[in-house]
């Protein structure tokens, strides 16, 4: 009885929440200025990027057209890796410190302001890396064409990725050792961006064109703009009562 | 009607009905599953192309089938699980996720064994047998994330999210086969339409399906007593019943 009359308040004050769109927009500001504050933070999915991508020619061999021909495959694996790694702590400070429970107990909807966490962490690494994408693109042979479809697909990937790593996270958040098990649940989630990241990008390199494939990835930017907040904020709800 | 439902949300109902209908499942399961295994295998025409290799459809196909199946009543017991808060949804979907793992595990097993012979590989890269694997990583992924929580309550919450977002992989393996044509046939059972395949190999390859749908079944409801059993192991009717067993 209790709990479902402290949860119809919750929805009525959810839908009636003061300054909502402030109170995200503060949130996206802390997240970020806590960021600026540990560059290394920043640094490191790009330099962890860096790292693997020059694993790829020592392992495959140097030859140019053999390397342009994997480049595609290369930089979105490498891409889907560097997230996997961040999204892991996107919850984590403000689960040990707390702060995650105030802002469960907070009057503005839940689903919004970790929308505010995901955004905060694709700026750090999905967005940052499809800007320094074409750098790598060149080092592995990949024909400058292609480099534009490289970018685009990158962006909206890099969102998705981050927006289904943020429910991985939501969930995990609470565990002792979370970091192998966010891989297993998030990696099949994964591989769905991957496949059409991956072939809009070798589409563009083979001359086709890639339109399709990044209206595809559109299509499920929306979908997970819509539904994986809400599967975030039942997984925070989740770990905080555990 | 509505106390039916009522009762199948208390553990002792659900552990006594639950038994009462594996009684008698039990030994028609097996029954279906040796019927339909020696009419498939030693009763019909070998195929004209394929020989007596294609005999193995007899389980990859059911395999197959159950193992999808399986997804939607992991994820329907999920719902019900976070939507209504009853308890014994969380504890059917606990029991699905390592069975229909241990089917697509056979699903794709059974199919490297098929491929061999017929397309002279044991594994291609075809959008159907990448998704199936995919499949399996998903129940897998429900299954270790149950086992890594303490509270078991939260673990049945948290794998309910977890199936639910998996939701959304299931129709692509499904229309896998028509969307992306490719070395993994589309499929030869059409409830509308003509079915691709001989009435002679149809019927058992139907009774083999209904079998390994029991199987689950019997499965399933075995992985809720056993889960109930310990979820409930402090409460009196767990002690009465094991002072019972352990009397006889």
């Amino acid at each position: 009885m209790q709990s479902a009359y402290t949860e119809s308040r919750s929805w009525c004050r959810c839908l009636s929440a003061p300054h909502t769109g402030q109170f995200c927009a503060l949130l996206l500001r802390r997240q970020l200025l806590l960021a600026m504050r540990r560059p290394i933070e920043i640094g490191n999915p790009v330099l962890f990027f860096t790292m693997v991508i020059v694993l790829f020619p020592l392992g495959l061999g140097p030859a140019p057209d053999k390397l342009a021909s994997f480049a595609p495959g290369v930089l979105w694996i490498t891409a889907l890796l560097s997230n996997l790694l961040t999204s892991d702590a996107v919850f984590r400070g403000d689960f040990d410190d707390g702060s995650l429970e105030q802002l469960i107990l907070a009057p503005q909807p839940l689903f919004l302001s970790s929308l505010a966490y995901i955004f905060a962490q694709w700026l750090t690494t999905g967005f940052l890396l499809s800007l320094v994408s074409p750098v790598f693109a060149l080092m592995l042979n990949l024909p400058w064409s292609a480099v534009g479809t490289l970018i685009v697909s990158l962006l909206l990937g890099t969102a998705v990725l981050s927006l289904l790593g943020g429910i991985g996270a939501a969930l995990t958040v609470g565990l002792k050792r979370g970091g192998m098990l966010i891989s297993l649940l998030i990696l099949p989630l994964y591989m769905p961006v991957l496949i059409f990241g991956g072939a809009a990008v070798q589409a563009a390199v083979i001359g086709a064109p890639a339109g399709p494939y990044l209206a595809i990835l559109g299509a499920m930017l929306s979908l997970a703009i819509a539904f994986a907040p809400l599967a975030i904020a039942a997984g925070l709800r989740i770990s905080i009562d555990a | 009607m509505w106390t039916f439902f009522h009762k199948l949300g208390s553990p002792p109902w659900l552990y006594a009905i639950a038994g009462a209908i594996l009684r008698w499942l039990v030994p028609l399961t097996l029954a279906a599953l040796v019927g339909g295994m020696v009419w498939g295998l030693l009763f019909t025409a070998p195929d004209f192309r394929q020989g007596n290799s294609y005999r193995i459809i007899y389980i990859h196909v059911p395999a197959a089938v159950v193992a999808l199946a399986a997804y939607y009543v992991m994820a329907i017991a999920g719902a019900v699980s976070l939507i209504w808060r009853i308890k014994m949804a969380d504890v059917a979907m606990k029991a699905a996720a390592p069975v229909g793992a241990a089917l697509t595990f056979i699903a794709l097993f059974t199919g490297a064994l098929w491929g061999k012979p017929t397309w002279g590989t044991w594994w291609v890269w075809d959008a159907r047998i990448t998704s199936m694997l995919i499949l399996l990583f998903l129940y897998l992924g429900v299954v270790a994330l149950y086992e890594s929580f303490d509270n078991k309550e939260a673990a049945g919450k948290a794998c309910a999210v977890l199936t639910l977002v998996g939701m959304v992989n299931i129709p692509i393996i499904y229309k896998s086969v028509d969307w992306w044509y490719s070395l993994h046939q589309p499929a030869s059972i059409k409830f509308t339409g003509e079915s691709t395949i001989d009435a002679s190999m149809l019927y058992p390859l139907m009774l083999m399906i209904a079998a390994f749908y029991a199987l689950f079944t019997c499965c399933l409801l075995m992985n809720m007593r056993a889960e109930l059993l310990q979820r409930e192991s402090r409460t009196a009717w767990v002690r009465k019943l094991a002072n019972k067993e352990g009397r006889r």
